[in-house]
């Protein structure tokens, strides 16, 4: 069996590639909050209490749009809804340890380590296995936090011009590549983004990301079974 | 509520959703057909955040003459599409948006 320290460094080490990505995905979160109105410390508070680049984006974007604490609340838990399909699925090689560590885990459960730990604890049945993923979260972690702080100082230098605020859209488009080559996926992405547009103005209380991702969802539904019995 | 309270809200959601499945929920209750469905959840939120960003302006008109952002994002998905690249995705939109605004 590995030490712990070694299956750590193989969690930060596995994960070193997609934390690319991650850099101006934390500059552009640091810049944008500065830029709806949070303060710094706010600003770095966000980062450090939810920890998830995908719902910190969503925070930002409904309440620059003027939504509702609720609505925004309840959009952040629907974006998060992924999070129960990664616990489901690890949860598994996680079954023996001491609820302490499950608590500690659970903060570092974000998409990248997901991605990367999935396959080892796969195909590793160490004891230790685990610290795979705690490895790949705390890298995540460390660089989610310091491009955040990056962020907010580098906030006044950059001109507005430059429209980074498009990086968004961007970021969130570059975590659907995968799925383009999808047909189901792609009808989902569809409906999902028409039923947003066109509903951006007359869904009350900007629900409308919520709205939207069940309008997807229930597509999903649908197709999924027809392509069952077919 | 106080953007504090607004942010430990959302955080609390966030940590739960991560923890739920981890520490209460036996994985039994989870089904093929459950995990099938939240297989989805990408693809059927994320549109929601990238097409109104992209055809609504900031006065909340809809938007599609004159808007660089079509062209970037369609140049940006087909490089996505073709180099599954999350990186070369997000930079290729930017540079496209860039050259859109300030050369063309």
């Amino acid at each position: 069996m590995k030490s712990n320290l070694k299956v750590f460094l193989k969690g930060i080490i596995d994960v070193s590639p997609l934390m690319i990505p991650v850099i101006p995905f934390g500059l552009i979160f640091g810049v944008l909050a500065i830029d709806v109105g949070f303060t710094p410390i706010e600003t770095m508070a966000m980062s450090l209490i939810i920890f998830g680049g995908a719902s910190q984006i969503v925070l930002l974007q409904l309440f620059s749009g003027g939504a509702s604490s609720l609505v925004i609340i309840s959009s952040v838990g629907a974006v998060n809804s992924r999070h129960l399909l990664y616990g489901a699925v690890v949860s598994e090689h996680l079954s023996d340890l001491k609820f302490i560590w499950k608590i500690i885990i659970s903060y570092f459960l974000i998409d990248q380590a997901f991605a990367i730990s999935n396959e080892y604890l796969k195909k590793n049945k160490d004891h230790n296995r685990y610290f795979h993923l705690v490895g790949g979260g705390a890298t995540c972690w460390v660089i989610w936090q310091s491009t955040t702080f990056l962020g907010i100082i580098l906030g006044a230098a950059i001109p507005e011009k430059l429209g980074l605020s498009f990086a968004v859209p961007l970021t969130f488009l570059a975590l659907l590549v995968n799925d383009f080559r999808k047909f189901i996926n792609v009808i989902v992405i569809i409906i999902s983004g028409l039923v947003a547009t066109f509903g951006y103005n007359y869904i009350p209380f900007k629900a409308y990301v919520i709205v939207a991702a069940l309008a997807g969802l229930f597509t999903a539904m649908i197709l999924t079974r027809k392509n069952k019995k077919a | 509520m106080s953007n504090w309270a607004l942010i430990l809200y959302c955080g609390l959601i966030t940590y739960l959703t991560r923890f739920s499945m981890i520490a209460l929920i036996k994985k039994e209750m989870f089904n093929d057909r459950i995990r099938e469905i939240l297989s989805f959840v990408p693809s059927a939120i994320f549109p929601a955040i990238i097409f109104p960003t992209i055809f609504i302006n900031e006065r909340g008109l809809f938007e599609i003459d004159d808007n660089p952002k079509i062209l970037a994002a369609i140049i940006a998905m087909f490089i996505g599409i073709f180099s599954r690249s999350i990186i070369a995705t997000i930079f290729s939109g930017l540079a496209s948006y860039w050259f859109l605004i300030f050369v063309v």
